[in-house]
């Protein structure tokens, strides 16, 4: 191929491969996007709320302003990422028209299709989607996702529901890897996922796609555990902007997933980051108030 | 179906095949490292994660790969191995792929911290956003050193940079149809604006080893 090739799924997951061991942070204002470039993060995620606000306030939460979003890729040279409602697809053709870098699926924000999820092999741009388990992750990448992440507990605080869904996703994959060929048409089927997908899975040991942890992360051993549960980089959202020191916080929690394997250095960047972000516990929360449920 | 390279974990299946007392080091501070492993491994040598400046110790040569290069920058200032990079790059052989490219020039056009031990310029994000990210067949004669059928290179090239230019000692490796140039060697350094970890072509590995195994090679 003498000729140029844009938008290929290869170019896709490959910026998804450049963002591994890398941490991506919510961010509301340009200042912010500063912060958290210097601090060391490989993308920001442009919003107008943090999910701990979406959750606070309430309401219809929808795509930012491109507004806000253009100033946001003005103000860092990192990769600019955004969230579109769940099936929204104009939201995302939007996006795409801006420029955007990646593009979250994002239970966070009220879903807009109850049914379908966007079709991403459409866009040149690439897509990240949460999942809580091996079914959806493979759902979402048979949609083409070009990267996965947990769905977690968004704008907690609480990381327990981040732990659940990698344990899962991992730990279906472990068993997946030691079933015999024969059996993986019913498990197909019962997982809800497309046949070769899963023996893709089988084949590789692991997820065909880049995997992140999200949802509650809010420390930086918080991030070292996620890695050590075998997440290929983090998220974290709220956890950041509202701490008490948030450019400190930000590079303590770049180096920890640098690092994730060495407590030495675990220990040394945990020390004197100030007040986390307060948060909620997950299993206080009302079920009418949990995002990670939407989505299918 | 897309390949995303295994973790390191289950890489060591592949190490067992490692036929070569040459080990060559892959800075691990973010990015497409397990893919540069992998391609190590499959050619042959042993591999080692570097992420503090002790890891440099005995290694043949290093790879810087992609990511981001801020990043990478950010990291290699706060762990101390700015210098240790410098000085390894005077005898040892490094390579950069995109951000790691980035990393080795002495000059992106903006305040972030670099190794300067390469004498190109670089333009990062030279092609435009993720959207223009881009696949394409390169003609690359050097790498017939390492295998003699001239067959192009297929070049994944993400949020690339360019080489904007290359000064003496270091020379042009490669460029696009249009003339603008994406590769460079200087002596035993390397870099290369595209993605080589993200294919099967094993060429470019092959010929950073080659480059390993003969450092110190002076330029010009």
């Amino acid at each position: 191929m003498s000729e140029i090739l844009t938008g290929s799924f290869k170019v896709k997951i490959g910026l998804a491969q450049m963002l591994k061991g890398g941490v991506i942070m919510d961010v509301v204002t340009p200042e912010q996007a500063k912060i958290a470039e210097d601090a060391g993060a490989v993308a920001v995620m442009a919003l107008e709320r943090v999910p701990a606000d979406i959750r606070a306030q309430g309401g219809v939460a929808r795509m930012s302003d491109p507004e806000l979003i253009l100033k946001i890729m003005d103000a860092v040279t990192i990769p600019v990422m955004a969230k579109v409602r769940i099936g929204h697809f104009v939201e995302a053709q939007i996006l795409e028209a801006i420029g955007v870098d990646f593009i979250d699926e994002s239970e966070v924000l009220t879903p807009a299709d109850e049914e379908h999820h966007i079709d991403k092999h459409q866009f040149k741009v690439p897509f990240v989607a949460g999942a809580r388990n091996l079914g959806e992750a493979l759902r979402r990448i048979a949609e083409g996702a070009a990267m996965i992440r947990t769905k977690g507990e968004a704008g907690t605080g609480d990381v327990v529901e981040a732990v659940r869904h990698a344990r899962a996703v991992m730990d279906e994959i472990r068993r997946l890897k030691t079933m015999a060929d024969e059996e993986l048409y019913a498990y197909a089927k019962n997982i809800g996922a497309p046949l070769e997908l899963v023996r893709e899975v089988k084949r590789l040991g692991r997820l065909p796609v880049v995997n992140f942890a999200a949802g509650g992360i809010a420390t930086p051993a918080d991030a070292a555990l996620m890695m050590q549960l075998g997440m290929d980089g983090i998220f974290v959202g709220s956890g950041i902007f509202k701490s008490e020191n948030p450019a400190k916080r930000a590079a303590a929690i770049v180096k920890a997933v640098t690092h994730y394997n060495d407590p030495a250095i675990l220990a040394e960047v945990s020390k004197g980051l100030g007040e986390p972000m307060r948060g909620r516990q997950v299993a206080a929360l009302p079920e009418e108030e949990r995002l990670a449920v939407r989505g299918w | 179906m897309p390949e995303v390279v295994p973790n390191p974990e289950a890489l060591r299946a592949y190490a067992q095949q490692v036929h070569s007392d040459l080990t060559i080091g892959v800075l691990a501070l973010q990015g497409s490292y397990w893919e540069h492993e992998a391609m190590l491994l499959r050619v042959g040598v042993g591999v080692r994660e570097v992420r503090l400046p002790e890891d440099l110790d005995g290694l043949a040569g290093l790879i810087i790969p992609g990511g981001e290069s801020t990043t990478m920058g950010k990291l290699a200032v706060e762990f101390g191995l700015m210098e240790p990079l410098r000085a390894f790059a005077q005898e040892h052989a490094m390579w950069g792929t995109c951000a790691g490219a980035i990393f080795m020039s002495k000059d992106a056009r903006r305040q972030q911290p670099l190794l300067g031990v390469m004498n190109i310029e670089v333009e990062r994000n030279a092609f435009g956003r993720q959207v223009d990210s881009f696949e394409i067949d390169l003609d690359i004669p050097a790498l017939t050193a390492v295998d003699p059928d001239p067959r192009p290179f297929h070049a994944i090239f993400i949020r690339a940079p360019l080489i904007e230019a290359v000064h003496p000692p270091a020379e042009v490796l490669a460029r696009l149809p249009d003339g603008r140039i994406v590769a460079a060697q200087q002596g035993h350094l390397l870099a290369t604006a595209f993605h080589p970890e993200l294919t099967d072509d094993e060429r470019f590995h092959r010929y950073f080893v080659h480059l390993a195994q003969r450092a110190p090679v002076r330029a010009g």
